[in-house]
């Protein structure tokens, strides 16, 4: 009840304040907008990069050979295992599917370039490579790879390119690959540097016959680790672009941090100078019968509603606007794509509840910090100089 | 007019801090106000008229000697004790009548009471009828800034007595308004001590206010000079 006045005063005195209770407002509900516009862009491109990412190459999870290490191509030479026992029963049943990696090299237009060779099995449906289109036909081989890789080499779809690799005992080989399929993916870790062919032919190649170096898991594995296979879960594959995301967070939200203080900077400021122009309106409420607390809780609760009505103007205008850009999304520039992240060419920012609720939140807590402080003062005036309104 | 003493002041002295000592706005004031008085302090300016005023509200506590007010002592208030004597059993009416320029008529009156917790058709029936006292029925959505000097003080006194008062101290009343406006705004206090038999105790150095006085008590640096009680004052 005693709250309920004090937020009615407060509401009162805002709004017979008139433009500068409404220029306030506007400039706090501006950085609300902001602040849920920029994270929820973030949210969006970490959102997208974790679905391209898991769709692409991480699927459920990965069961890994003991000694593989994404960051070491030269583990490539030993991580790989045979397929046998019980991880050869979940490949059957499909609910996992092999991957072998090797180093290799191609020529395209008479230059080198080192590439990671990957070997997919032609009938897999748990990511989304297109490994039906590497069913070779003939004595060839066929490739697919992604529109980065097909930049970078100069190649197109059935263009013809040299490979060269070396087998389980080092020796080297060579052979004319076709580029089957270029498929458009925005994860560059399976696009720059990277070829896929069959599984099978990369096995039969390397002499590696029923071995792979990892296995991606579908939506029926439980998880787990199976003899020797380490399962890497989403969360541990995703760490690199968790780790990102968080650092591209921190960067950003220095923006929405300096826009927030400004707006907060300005609400400070009209409540230092109310302290001091409204000393014989604080003298008349003590006359009237208020303490000194519930008239500094009623400038706190000023600013509080500040917050509150900044933040009722930021969904007024906020949310078509927001909802706009959901809609259309954010086109983004090509050498984003430097990064080495997931990223689309156009980003579709995603306000979650907890994002927009945060944001609520923080708005409103730090209005009332930055309009208790000022208030703070008018503890310590007294009420008998401050009805005759001299400064104190 | 009852004999029960409704503020009783005994050996009331006030000191200020100016610069390296003290100056004394009060010495050894001694005085009593029964129930329904309509008196006033008078005497010239920095006589100590608003500084016991003051105490007498408990916007202030005296240095030395005691100020009874409503049984209470007013040195022994806590800042929560003395809003509350203030909020329900004292009225203040200011010389520059001090309403809340973004409320309405309404909402300055209404304002003691919504501190008291009142519902809402509580509120607006005694808000309605303080505004019927003091003749501002019709402007009761008006903002202080569209009205006259008189119809603020009036306003102001019905601010003040909306909530039923024991006690209203008035400092300066009229100090702001015409003849015309001093006379109408003390007459409309002089009737609400008749009618609701509730103490005035004024501030004052208006002749035409003093008129209306049934007690007038000087005054003079800090000092009661003078303590008489008027036998016809106007009615």
């Amino acid at each position: 009840m005693k709250k309920m006045i004090t937020l009615k005063l407060a509401f009162r005195n805002l709004f017979g304040a008139g433009l500068r209770t409404w220029l306030n407002v506007f400039v706090l509900s501006f950085a609300f907008v902001i602040i849920v516009f920029t994270n929820g862009m973030l949210d969006g491109w970490n959102r997208q990069a974790y679905n391209d990412t898991k769709d692409w190459i991480a699927g459920n999870g990965q069961l890994w050979h003991a000694t593989y290490d994404p960051y070491d191509p030269f583990c490539l030479q030993d991580a790989h295992a045979p397929i046998t026992g019980k991880i050869s029963e979940l490949v059957r049943s499909r609910q996992i599917t092999p991957l072998l990696i090797t180093q290799a090299s191609i020529f395209p237009g008479g230059g080198m370039q080192n590439i990671l060779l990957r070997g997919i099995d032609t009938a897999q449906e748990i990511i989304h490579i297109p490994s039906a289109s590497l069913k070779s036909s003939g004595e060839d081989i066929a490739a697919v790879i992604g529109k980065r890789m097909a930049a970078s080499a100069n190649l197109k779809k059935g263009d013809r390119v040299l490979m060269q690799w070396r087998d389980k005992n080092g020796t080297f080989d060579a052979k004319e690959i076709y580029v089957a399929e270029i498929f458009a993916a925005n994860v560059p870790a399976i696009d720059k540097g990277q070829v896929w062919i069959s599984l099978y032919e990369l096995q039969k190649m390397t002499g590696l016959e029923n071995q792979a170096t990892l296995f991606i898991a579908g939506k029926q594995y439980p998880g787990g680790d199976v003899d020797n296979w380490k399962f890497r879960d989403v969360k541990f594959l995703m760490k690199d672009i968790d780790a990102v995301m968080a650092a591209k967070k921190s960067g950003t939200s220095m923006v929405y941090i300096l826009l927030l203080a400004l707006a907060l900077l300005a609400i400070f400021d009209t409540q230092v100078l109310s302290v001091f122009r409204r000393q014989k309106e604080i003298g008349t409420y003590i006359a009237l019968g208020m303490t000194r607390g519930r008239v500094v809780g009623i400038f706190t609760a000023e600013g509080t509603v500040i917050s509150i009505l900044a933040i009722i103007a930021g969904f007024i205008y906020g949310i078509p606007l927001l909802m706009l850009i959901q809609k259309t999304g954010i086109p983004m520039p090509g050498s984003v794509d430097d990064y080495g992240l997931a990223i689309s060419d156009k980003i579709f920012p995603y306000y979650s509840i907890g994002l927009i609720m945060s944001t609520v939140l923080l708005v409103i807590i730090s209005a009332t910090i930055v309009s208790y402080f000022p208030a703070r003062r008018i503890s310590k005036i007294n009420p008998t100089e401050a009805l005759k309104g001299k400064i104190q | 007019m009852s004999d029960n003493p409704i503020i009783s002041i005994t050996g009331l002295s006030k000191r200020f801090r100016m610069g390296a000592g003290d100056f004394t706005a009060l010495h050894d004031i001694n005085l009593t106000f029964k129930v329904g008085e309509f008196a006033g302090l008078v005497g010239p300016s920095g006589s100590g008229k608003t500084t016991l005023l003051n105490i007498i509200g408990s916007l202030d506590i005296p240095s030395d000697g005691e100020a009874i007010v409503l049984e209470k002592s007013v040195s022994a208030l806590s800042h929560k004790e003395a809003a509350m004597l203030r909020n329900i059993h004292i009225g203040f009416i200011f010389q520059t009548y001090n309403l809340l320029p973004v409320y309405t008529v309404f909402e300055n009156v209404e304002f003691a009471l919504l501190l008291q917790k009142k519902n809402a058709t509580q509120r607006k029936k005694a808000v309605m009828e303080a505004l019927e006292w003091v003749g501002l029925t019709d402007k009761e959505r008006s903002r202080p800034a569209q009205l006259s000097g008189g119809e603020c003080q009036r306003v102001a006194i019905a601010r003040a007595m909306v909530k039923r008062p024991s006690l209203v101290l008035a400092d300066e009343p009229s100090a702001n308004l015409d003849a015309k406006n001093s006379h109408h705004i003390v007459q409309t206090m002089k009737r609400l001590n008749r009618e609701l038999k509730t103490t005035f105790i004024f501030a004052t150095h208006d002749e035409k206010v003093m008129e209306y006085l049934d007690r007038i008590i000087t005054l003079v640096d800090g000092r009661v000079e003078k303590d008489t009680f008027m036998g016809s004052s106007k009615n």
